[in-house]
């Protein structure tokens, strides 16, 4: 029997249509806008002015406290503005903007092919190093590695996880990664344990990535063992930070807890081997791989893409939007953000580019609810969507409260599971976000 | 930007699995159910669940469309399981105007007077089942004989009475050949008969994932058990579990009545509640009730709990800390 975690789960369609493509180069584009918030916490503080000339990894934006991450310039070239551009959402923030030319490399930045194997540093100096390279959760999340790897006094990380996962649809960017640079991987996540002083190191990959697994458990045998690969059962939403942890160690984050409340630190496939190349190559995180697929797309791919290439710049390589483009996602179906301004800017925490054909990016019509119960036993949580859904939309917070709405991680299985095709995830989204101000606004009187 | 996009809040996929295919599979369970009374009683089957099924579409689309002036949903299929359902509750012989007065109910009474799917409280064939029962007593237990069956009586109130003459259980069981129970040819309803083609339905709607297996194995694992240990006790004065569950619509009733979405609790410990109460309470009035068969009641009182039961039985929660919430 495989791993999996507890309750609920779906399991939709996998529609891994780009996982035999091979990790490819995206050219330089002409121009790069790199935002100064690509990860949660604090914005970055823009170090450089217009008309100042930055070489590739040069420091363009300064963290600005311990949530908080730098940001790097991703190209060589000019800065033609440092002001706001226009997000997925066609919201206004800061960026810097850079006109760009062939690649200059900042000083002590190793472009070499050759993979570094050893690592003598002390667990202070990686954290030091993965903080200055900007390393942010790639899997989505953004959260500054940094932070994560700094484990509070008298607690103990127990186990290193690593999140080969890729539970949402459509995605192979971890994939790829797993099987095209699993050495440098497995060094990241030697390094990543080193640091945190792991007792378990475990790699959680679901089952329907046999290659990836046979691959890294060789290579993770070669290279001296300790980092346990581990298929899981594919279920979605394993990727989930809280539901990776049940599945690997059995242990469940309590409500309202971290992962390290259960001795447990997760860092994601990308996150790892951003931190090989932030430790071992001095290599800030100025690129990464994204998944641009969809059936009704000329070429699927697996782009590796500096940060701050335009998302419509990966869709041209890829054939162009399709006519019948209805719908263009940056991440996956099941928690990806629709974007409604495609000139918007790949950044560090975006794993893919999915375009929906029209006739399938429009929700179905709206049913009553026939109280088939499936969406409860669906809830990885363990809650009542139907119940939380309908206390939101007669504004109940108190009742929202009591029904454990913050628990809520959004995954959608609820949303994807109702028969009558009603926006569970909408409404209880609403009664989390008002329940917990809530309950904020309660400890601060 | 030369197009405009659609955006909306994830996901942005759906199972579809939509309420309308959920009851065309049960709808597709229930034919091989049918295919078979119909061999075994003849072509008044098929008039019967003509009748039921045309009738209660027909009576939710006038009600939606001339009544209630709502959105028109009879084109999900419900009104059609409702039809096959209460159909398989009656004799092959009943005559079919009375169909129709329980269809009338099932959907008028049963269903939409509270709002329609999803807002009744009864399961509406059984609403429209046990009216007609009331209302029409000697034409709902009165069965067309069948070629093997000893008597037009079906096997539970053939037992029933042969109990109250005094006959012992093994003496009465000597009527009955558990290969007919399993395979169709005994007295009844028409949809409680063949055993082994309603598990047939019973794997198709867990193959589709139309249920999961809980509720049914938890109306039959009661009443197997009760019966068992009553069984166990004094063979001479209670029929084996297997008779229980072979005979009176059990398996029709935990397969196909009991798992009515809107009216079964929406939890798995719930479920479980509400499946052990179901199959006490048919096995209490099979043995010590006026009638000889009690799945319809035990269902309907069991759906009364059912709003109770989602109030207080939560599901078990990820990462619960402390006390659990009721």
């Amino acid at each position: 029997m495989l791993k999996t975690f507890p309750i609920g789960g779906i399991h939709p369609s996998e529609s891994k249509i780009s996982r035999e493509c091979p990790i490819q180069d995206l050219p330089l584009p002409a121009t790069v806008t790199i935002p100064l918030s690509q990860h949660i916490g604090t914005p970055a503080e823009a170090l450089v002015v217009k008309g100042q000339r930055v070489r590739t990894g040069e420091l363009i934006g300064k963290s600005t406290g311990f949530v908080s991450s730098n940001i790097h310039s991703s190209v060589t070239g000019v800065v033609t503005a440092v002001e706001s551009y226009l997000d997925p959402s066609g919201v206004r923030r800061p960026g810097v903007t850079i006109a760009v030319e062939p690649d200059q490399w900042a000083e002590g930045i190793d472009v070499g092919d050759a993979i570094v194997r050893e690592c003598t540093l002390s667990p202070a100096e990686i954290v030091a190093k993965v903080a200055a390279a900007g390393v942010v959760g790639m899997g989505g999340a953004t959260f500054p590695t940094h932070v994560k790897l700094s484990v509070p006094a008298g607690r103990k990380a127990e186990f290193l996880l690593i999140n080969g996962v890729e539970c949402e649809p459509y995605l192979t960017d971890d994939y790829r990664v797993m099987l095209e640079r699993g050495e440098e991987l497995l060094i990241g996540i030697r390094i990543l344990a080193r640091a945190l002083g792991a007792e378990r190191v475990m790699v959680g990959i679901e089952n329907n990535k046999p290659e990836a697994v046979a691959s890294l458990r060789q290579l993770a045998e070669a290279t001296g063992g300790g980092v346990e690969i581990v298929p899981l059962k594919v279920r979605y939403p394993q990727g989930s930070e809280k539901h990776l942890i049940a599945a690997l160690t059995g242990r469940q984050v309590p409500s309202g807890g971290l992962p390290i409340d259960v001795g447990a630190i997760v860092q994601n496939v990308g996150t790892a081997l951003a931190v090989y190349d932030a430790v071992q190559k001095n290599k800030p995180l100025i690129e990464r791989v994204v998944t641009v697929t969809g059936r009704s797309l000329a070429r699927q791919a697996n782009l590796r893409v500096r940060i701050g290439t335009s998302v419509s710049a990966l869709l041209d390589y890829c054939g162009g939007l399709p006519a019948d483009t209805g719908k263009v996602i940056a991440g996956g179906p099941m928690m990806g953000r629709a974007m409604a301004n495609l000139d918007a800017p790949v950044v560090k925490g975006m794993s893919s580019v999915l375009v929906m054909p029209e006739s399938l990016s429009r929700r179905l019509p709206q049913e009553q609810c026939i109280r088939c119960g499936k969406c409860v036993s669906v809830c990885p949580m363990g809650l009542e969507p139907y119940l939380l859904a309908k206390v939101s939309q007669k504004a109940l917070w108190e009742e929202a409260e009591a029904h454990h709405a913050p628990d809520c991680i959004e995954c959608g299985s609820c949303s994807w599971q109702c028969p009558s095709a009603l926006p569970l995830l909408d409404y209880i989204r609403l009664g989390k976000a008002e329940v917990i101000r809530m309950v904020r606004s309660r400890k601060s009187r | 930007m030369d197009k405009s996009l659609i955006v909306s809040p994830s996901p942005h996929v759906h199972g579809r699995q939509t309420t309308a295919r959920l009851m065309s599979d049960v709808v597709v369970a229930l034919l091989p159910v049918l295919a078979v009374s119909t061999w075994v009683f003849g072509p008044g089957v098929l008039w019967v669940t003509g009748t039921a099924v045309g009738c209660c579409v027909v009576f939710e689309y006038l009600i939606q469309r001339f009544l209630l002036r709502g959105p028109l949903t009879v084109n999900n299929w419900s009104a059609v399981v409702t039809g096959m359902l209460l159909a398989f509750n009656l004799p092959a012989s009943i005559p079919l105007w009375m169909v129709a007065v329980g269809a009338l109910v099932a959907i008028g009474v049963g269903k939409m007077t509270f709002g329609g799917l999803g807002k009744n409280p009864f399961n509406p064939a059984l609403v429209g089942r046990v009216f007609m029962l009331l209302s029409f007593p000697v034409a709902m237990t009165t069965f067309p004989e069948v070629a093997d069956a000893a008597t037009g009586a079906t096997p539970l109130s053939a037992m029933k009475g042969a109990l109250a003459s005094g006959m012992t259980v093994p003496e009465a069981m000597r009527m009955f050949d558990y290969r007919a129970l399993l395979v169709g040819f005994k007295s009844g309803s028409f949809g409680e008969v063949p055993a082994l083609v309603l598990l047939l339905g019973f794997a198709w709607l867990l193959v589709r994932r139309v249920i999961t297996w809980h509720i049914p194995v938890y109306v039959l694992g009661t009443m197997a058990l009760f019966t068992g240990i009553l069984w166990g006790v004094d063979p001479e004065r209670y029929m084996s579990p297997l008779f229980h569950l072979l005979t009176g619509g059990a398996l029709l009733g935990a397969i196909f009545m009991a798992t009515d979405y809107v009216t079964s609790p929406m939890t798995g410990r719930g479920m479980l509640l509400y499946g052990m109460g179901i199959g006490i309470i048919t096995v209490l009035i099979r043995l010590w009730g006026q009638y000889p068969e009690g799945m319809s009641f035990a269902i309907l009182i069991m759906n009364a709990f059912v709003p109770l039961i989602d109030k207080y039985v939560k599901p078990r929660r990820f990462g619960a800390v402390g006390k659990a919430k009721a």
